[in-house]
């Protein structure tokens, strides 16, 4: 069985037990659902809150330089601090803090492999009390934008499907791809019109994913992907409805498999399903060509 | 402290699949719902019994899950 192509970026619910206390680690809790973690949460982690802290609250944005740095001191974080992140949903919205910290190229930053779930279904300990976090001083680097994708580079994209220049994974539900609904079900609708990117390729996240939250194996993941035409031989822009699922994806391509062009779509389907005179693509894609059955 | 007889199942709500994952805290259960595909959580909620906290998440997961609008495609 292939291993993983960099097995460092993750690491099991045992690892987080043994070492969330260790000096120059830092755990941290992102949930979809902001509250779980004052429920019962990893003892020692801290919590980031994906729509106040990861997010430029007045602008449509990712966090600035300035914001990362601050949200990095006030969280006892330094460059050198070895951060793991876990969250609910199969690590979604901790997918998207992580893609954020490579953004600002924080060096040592994992995920914790099958996310709060996992911790709760293994009946590890949980504690209700935030630890006193020490504050430091944070230097980021500029922002990485080789690690995300804008509107000018998806449109390109999808003009150039047909030579298949780059490719457009949509990640999101059959149905939300289709343009059957435009939200999750039971979510508030955020756009105007259903549908997908055209060219894009419908390999929703939770394929990469086990029942119990871990990822799926090297070779389960290549052949998902592969089987969709999504080798790693040609620039991947992952998106989905807000970026948080298709930094799950990001974070899958990137780590797991390896490929060396992968981007995150942050501005996603809300930005897309919005655009006065966009080209919409509705239904069911055609097969990949190329792809293996 | 710990996530005690941690259980999840799968059921069907206003035409939708659901996921509801539960657990003890203590004497307190915990359940979430969430709408399986892509899995975003849809209610959450407490109770001094799985059924009753159960239920209480299920109706409200329901009454947001029938408000999905179905597009003709």
């Amino acid at each position: 069985m292939a291993e993983y192509a960099h097995p460092e970026t993750l690491v099991t619910t045992d690892w987080v037990a043994k070492h969330a206390n260790d000096e120059g680690v830092r755990i941290v809790e992102v949930d979809v659902d902001t509250k779980a973690y004052d429920e019962g949460h990893v003892p020692g982690a801290i919590a980031w809150a994906w729509n106040t802290q990861l997010c430029d609250t007045v602008r449509r944005d990712i966090l600035s330089r300035q914001q990362f740095e601050e949200l990095m001191e006030r969280s006892g974080v330094t460059p050198d601090t070895t951060v793991v992140i876990y969250g609910d949903n199969n690590n979604w919205f901790a997918a998207w803090a992580l893609w954020q910290a490579k953004v600002y190229g924080h060096r040592d930053v994992r995920l914790m492999n099958g996310g709060r779930k996992k911790w709760l279904s293994e009946s590890r300990e949980l504690s209700t009390e935030a630890p006193k976090v020490k504050s430091t001083k944070y230097t980021a680097k500029e922002a990485d934008v080789s690690l995300r994708a804008f509107l000018p580079q998806v449109q390109a994209a999808s003009a150039q499907a047909a030579a298949q220049a780059a490719a457009l994974v949509d990640v999101r539900s059959p149905q939300e791809f289709t343009g059957e609904i435009l939200a999750p079900p039971g979510l508030p609708e955020t756009c105007q019109r259903g549908g997908h990117v055209p060219g894009a390729r419908s390999i929703p996240w939770s394929k990469a994913a086990n029942d119990d939250g871990t990822f799926k194996s090297a070779d389960e993941l290549r052949q998902l992907y592969t089987s969709e035409g999504v080798d790693g031989s040609k620039p991947v822009i992952a998106y989905c409805r807000i970026g948080e699922r298709s930094s799950h994806t990001w974070f899958v391509l990137k780590y797991l498999l390896g490929f060396n062009d992968v981007t995150n779509y942050d501005g996603s389907w809300t930005e897309w399903g919005n655009l006065v005179g966009a080209d919409v693509e509705r239904g069911a894609a055609a097969k990949a060509t190329g792809a293996r059955a | 402290m710990r996530a005690e007889e941690f259980a999840e199942r799968r059921l069907e709500l206003a035409g939708w699949p659901v996921n509801v994952a539960s657990y003890r805290l203590g004497s307190e259960w915990h359940p979430k719902a969430d709408n399986v595909s892509p899995g975003a959580a849809l209610a959450r909620a407490k109770g001094t019994t799985r059924e009753e906290a159960e239920r209480r998440a299920l109706a409200r997961a329901e009454e947001l899950l029938g408000r999905t609008r179905r597009q003709a495609v």
